[in-house]
């Protein structure tokens, strides 16, 4: 992503406020051509995603799995790396989780099992997004390409892992058993009950930690300093004793693992078992947030909160204007990924002007 | 068990499954070797399956339906031109942005517009015809001469004649016409291009027209000639194999083509195979065969297959040197 | 900046020309004004006598000017024949003119004994004959003048003399030739006419034939002015680093560097003289790290340095920091600073792992007070530590890479074109701190493309041309004329 001469407050704040709205006007012209309201729809969105408490429940609920999809599309974003494979990573890490279940879940108490669980999800995430990490930083083959294809291989293979081995005797659905009880994570509606009976739980916070501790490692650690040396400018990474290659294979290791995580919310939030494509487009979703967040812990949880309203709020104008059904917003998903992603700096001239013509404090270049 | 495998389904089925993704990776290849990366082909096939299905259905004329098609689609492309080349933006971005943003889209036009669950209603009658040779009938009783006759080169849709008719086109437009020329230089070395008076910006906008129209008949052919229908993201990773056939190809028209054909292969098979013992193998399940054209790409892609080398300045927005 | 001003000469027909200077001498800009890729400010273009306007390439083209640069502009992948048909090639359908054009290809190769076969791929030829296919372009476009832009730099001797073969034939033809060269032996050669440029300025015109190396090497490289900066006296103490038999080879074969060997000791500055692009960026890149050698031995404090059985050098700087050589590079917005980063991030850039507490996490207050310092002591304007460091000028960003490099105390300091793109000040500040450093008992390597820096530095000067030294001498053995001979490929007897 390109830097612009944009003082800093410009570039953070203006520049994807101004993209943000653009997508945002992009659809609520779509939603008026369907024949709606977009200042209506924009109001009852808000009502069952935000004001609403069990709504805001699910919101947050949503944005749990989003978050750890977005920092792991940003993590490898911070490298210079544009990981589109979050998605094929979630859904193997979900394996992982479902194979340390079905092996241990008689066997260890809670607070031994679900550490477990969450373990091999982490792990079997970073081992699906090793081969291509391997692969750019050792033989130079593009990244988008082979995480593209790692997605489309771990579908078919979670399919046939699913279908042959995982149902079982006699269920028709295709999932997994369902896991014990001990492996639920504890639901956030325990102590407040205001939230009523939806799925937020304490992924949610694992899910904040998880941003301070990227925001810890990225900004103020050695390591996080040399990934976003690596990112910025790889000559002048090479020049300061950077191992391109390494940072290139564990960058990919830490995203998938992150990836990874994002089933625990999915799977031992909600529903309890492995199902054929549980992901549902949250890797893709991922890709929307680290763009628009721009890679930033605040960013990436306001975008994750953001999607997750749009999820929730969505599914309830979808009830009421059935001219607006769910799909709507993955439209306005491309549409941000394209404003704040390929048109990121489609502004930057006019602003530029607009500060020369007031006469703004030009910074010594 | 080689009934049970109906090898002669396998290659009449390969023939039709061929098309999808044979005009994407014609599309993906003008683009490509000017030096923009598609990654948009997905979409781009999308919105013109839903333009050319809902068309069609209205106007009760398949041939409208196509020509929807190709206006959207060529839409879709210049404004990727427009961000990839004018914009100098992320031209991988921009075509996952596209491709989210028609998953999306045509699911909810369809809905908007025929309330059947996010697809266009069956064509029923207004489907394109299939060619059938004079003299089918006759030889229908001649063993394999006449099923080849018949089956084999006759009685496709017209778009899957279509579709093999422009591969010699297509390699001859490349590799022996002035256009075909400049592209390559395009992507190659466009500095190159540039210093011998060629326009950089608006040969690659022409390529990403070129493309745009092309990739329209895969969507044009999903929805009109397999299904009759639209459905959502019924191009089910056609744009991503038709990437996958071009490395494997190497950019290539004949050899891109030759992987459309294998992968087509691969689908017909799977099909075919299900519930077929194997010797030795047993049985083996479709989505394990699904796989397959993915797994040979990367293994292409590691550089451990032929060596595949992507035109040299593919990807980099072209900013004039002096 | 003015790269050309009031720059007036004459260019006979049907003869060579020299254009001779250091780099930056203006000699690409004014051809490039001549080949219309710029435009310029005031002044006329005459040819034949009557005056011209040349506003893009195409113009000149069309008068029958062609320019053969030092980097090709040729598709790889494609024939000889398909590059000249780029652009030309006469109509939609290529197979119409193909068979015309190979035709009057190997008519032009007959005549001027360019040895192109039309329908080679061009990466599969050698350097040499990838040159000879640009001068076919130009012929075929029918060249009246032709410009060759450091022709030489890339090519074997054998393949110089070929070359030189070809552009006498081009004289005998009736066709002008323009060499642009920083080699005087080529100048005396081959040329009839040569123009001296030295700061965009026009300072000599002679007939070859009435001038000697000497003196355009006099008129090429200046008088320069003698510094005033004190100097202790030379007390050279050990040998830090010793560089044997060093080669080193680029994919293509080509051969960057051949034989060098020199020794530095420490409280030494030894300056690497001559016109950049000879082998000296490459050397100073293998000795941080940053690229492996083909061969050679390389020995520090004693030591022969960790090159190893790596197949990359990726991560090798960073051991060779450890050991105590740093290194200001000479592309410092591409290899040094990240532009991006505040001024103090780029204060540990390279450094990084020496100022984290046990958990990798970086003690923001000892960087604060160690970069607060050192923008101090360096006079790093302006002085804030939290501004990105691409917002300041070049001569400051220098200073916080030298400052930098500096403290951390090394034994080896590697420098690059210190003072490119710094403004004259700053200059003087950067000179006094490598002087210090040198006094106190530092090894300093420097490559500089200015005379005048090297005299006011160096102890010693090695001078390279074409990979190679071609001259040692210390600096009281300091001669314009000698040092402008070796930079211009002549080597010492």
């Amino acid at each position: 992503m390109k830097t612009t001469e944009l003082p800093r407050w410009a570039s953070a704040f203006v520049l994807p406020v101004l993209n943000l709205l653009s997508a945002l006007l992009v659809a609520a012209l779509v939603i008026h051509l369907l024949g709606e309201n977009p200042a209506e729809s924009l109001s009852i969105l808000i009502n069952s995603a935000i004001i609403n408490p069990e709504g805001l429940s699910y919101t947050l609920f949503y944005a749990s799995t989003f978050i750890f999809t977005g920092l792991s599309v940003s993590v490898a974003m911070k490298a210079g790396l544009f990981n589109i494979g979050s998605e094929g990573q979630m859904y193997i890490g979900g394996l992982g989780l479902t194979l340390a279940m079905l092996s241990l879940d008689h066997a260890l108490p809670a607070w031994a099992l679900i550490p477990c669980a969450m373990i091999g999800s982490a792990l079997f995430g970073a081992a699906w997004a090793w081969l291509p990490g391997y692969l750019q930083a050792r033989r130079g083959s593009h990244i988008v390409v082979t995480t593209i294809m790692f997605n489309f291989i771990a579908a078919s293979l979670m399919n046939f892992l699913i279908v042959k081995y995982l149902i079982p005797e006699g269920q028709q659905n295709p999932a997994s058993r369902v896991f014990a009880t001990a492996g639920e994570m504890p639901r956030l509606n325990e102590w407040f009950p205001v939230l009523g009976d939806t799925p937020l739980n304490v992924s949610f916070l694992l899910a904040i930690a998880a941003l301070v501790v990227y925001g810890v490692m990225v900004w103020r650690s050695s390591w996080g300093y040399q990934l976003r040396a690596t990112g910025l400018n790889p000559h002048a990474a090479h020049y300061a004793g950077i191992s391109i290659s390494r940072m290139i294979i564990v960058a990919m290791l830490i995203s998938g693992a992150l990836a990874g995580l994002a089933s625990v919310n999915s799977i031992m939030g909600s529903t309890h078992y492995l199902s054929l494509n549980f992901p549902a487009g949250a890797g893709f979703v991922g890709i929307a947030i680290a763009l628009m967040g721009r890679q930033h812990p605040v960013g990436i949880f306001l975008s994750s909160v953001l999607f997750g309203a749009l999820i929730q709020g969505g599914f309830d104008l979808s009830l009421e204007k059935p001219n607006i059904p769910q799909e709507t917003f993955i439209f306005i998903q491309g549409l941000i990924i394209l404003f704040c992603g390929a048109m990121e700096n489609f502004y930057a001239p006019a602003i530029l002007k607009m500060l020369n013509l007031t006469g703004a404090p030009q910074q010594k270049g | 068990m080689f009934e049970d495998l109906h090898l002669a389904s396998i290659v009449v089925s390969t023939i039709r499954n061929a098309p999808v993704l044979m005009f994407a990776a014609m599309a993906g290849l003008f683009a490509e070797r000017s030096g923009v990366v598609d990654i948009g082909l997905e979409g781009k096939i999308l919105a013109s399956a839903f333009a050319s299905a809902a068309v069609a259905y209205s106007t009760q004329n398949p041939w409208y339906g196509v020509a929807a098609g190709i206006l959207v689609s060529a839409a879709l492309a210049l404004l990727q031109a427009y961000v990839s080349i004018t914009q100098k933006g992320n031209q991988l971005v921009c075509g996952i942005a596209i491709n989210i943003a028609m998953s999306g889209l045509t699911f909810v036009l369809a809905q908007f517009f025929y309330q059947q669950g996010g697809r266009t209603p069956d064509l029923g009658q207004a489907r394109l015809f299939d060619i059938v040779l004079p003299g089918t009938e006759a030889v229908d009783g001649i063993p394999v001469l006449g099923w080849l006759y018949g089956h084999v080169i006759g009685g496709h849709s017209v778009l899957v004649y279509l579709a093999f008719a422009l591969v010699p086109l297509v390699h001859w437009m490349i590799y022996h016409s002035r256009f075909g020329l400049r592209l390559r230089a395009c992507g190659e070395n466009p500095h190159a291009a540039d210093a011998a008076g060629v326009s950089v910006e608006r040969t690659r906008y022409t390529a990403m027209l070129v493309a745009g129209v092309l990739c329209s008949f895969s969507g044009a052919y999903l929805a009109i000639v397999q299904s009759g229908f639209f459905l959502r993201d019924m191009s089910a990773g056609a744009g991503f194999l038709a990437l996958a056939t071009l490395v494997f190809g190497n950019w290539r028209p004949v050899y891109t083509v030759l992987g459309c054909i294998m992968f087509g292969f691969f689908a017909a098979v799977q099909i075919q195979i299900e519930g077929v013992d194997l010797p030795l193998i047993g049985r083996i399940p479709g989505s394990l065969i699904q796989m397959v054209p993915y797994v040979v790409t990367v293994i292409v892609l590691a550089g451990l297959m032929a060596k595949s080398v992507a035109p040299k300045a593919i990807g980099t927005p072209f900013i004039k040197s002096r | 900046m003015q790269a050309n001003a009031d720059v007036s000469f004459a260019i006979a027909k049907g003869s060579i020309h020299g254009l001779v200077g250091e780099n930056g001498a203006g000699k690409s800009t004014l051809m490039s004004i001549l080949y219309g890729y710029y435009n310029a400010n005031s002044g006329h273009i005459l040819l034949d006598g009557q005056e011209r306007q040349i506003r893009t390439s195409h113009d000149a083209i069309g008068l029958g000017i062609g320019m053969v640069h030092q980097h090709f502009m040729l598709v790889e992948n494609f024939t000889v024949l398909d590059n000249v048909m780029l652009g030309t090639e006469g109509g939609f359908k290529l197979a119409a003119q193909r068979a015309a054009t190979e035709a009057k290809l190997r008519e032009i190769c007959e005549r001027y004994r360019l040895n192109v076969d039309p329908l080679a791929t061009i990466s599969e030829l050698s350097v040499g004959a990838q040159q000879r296919v640009e001068i076919l372009k130009q012929i075929y476009r029918s060249a009246n003048i032709l410009i060759l832009d450091e022709p030489t730099a890339v090519l074997t001797a054998q393949e110089t003399a070929s070359l030189f073969a070809i552009l006498r034939l081009f004289k005998e033809q009736g066709k002008t030739i323009v060499l642009i060269t920083h080699k005087l032996q080529e100048i005396m050669d081959i040329t009839d006419q040569v123009t001296v440029m030295r700061a965009g300025r026009v300072v000599g015109a002679t007939g070859t034939a009435s001038t000697s190396k000497e003196e355009l090497a006099n008129m090429m490289v200046g008088r320069p002015i003698q510094s005033e900066l004190p100097r202790a006296p030379f007390k050279p103490g050990q040998a830090v680093l010793k560089v044997a038999g060093l080669q080193l080879e680029d994919k293509n074969k080509v051969r960057l560097l051949a034989d060098i060997d020199f020794t530095l000791r420490a409280g030494e500055i030894v300056a690497l003289a001559g016109v950049s692009g000879n082998g000296q960026s490459e050397l100073l890149e293998i000795l941080s790290g940053m690229r492996l050698p083909s061969a050679g031995k390389v020995e520090f404090l004693g030591r022969a340095l960790p090159f190893g059985k790596r197949r990359d050098a990726d991560g090798l700087p960073a051991a060779f920091r450890a050991l105590g050589i740093a290194h200001v590079p000479e592309d410092r917005l591409r290899d040094g600073v990240i532009k991006d980063f505040s001024v103090m991030q780029n204060t540990v850039f390279g450094y990084q792992d020496r100022v984290t507490n046990r958990w990798g996490l970086f003690d923001f207050k000892a960087i604060a007070a160690r970069c607060a310092h050192l923008l101090k002591a360096f006079d790093v304007r302006p002085s804030d530590p939290d501004i990105r460091l691409g917002l300041l000028s070049g001569g400051n960003q220098q200073k916080v890479v030298i400052a930098r490099e500096v403290s951390s105390k090394p034994k080896l300091m590697l420098v690059g074109q210190p003072t490119r793109g710094v403004d004259i000040g700053t200059i003087e500040s950067i000179h006094a701190q490598l002087l210090k450093l040198r006094d106190e008992g530092v090894a300093i390597l420097l490559v500089s493309v200015e005379l005048e820096e090297v005299r006011a530095l160096a102890d010693r000067i090695i001078v390279m041309s074409g990979g190679r030294v071609t001259g040692e001498l210390n600096i009281d053995e300091f001669d314009t004329t000698r040092i402008g001979l070796m930079m211009g490929g002549m080597h010492k007897k």
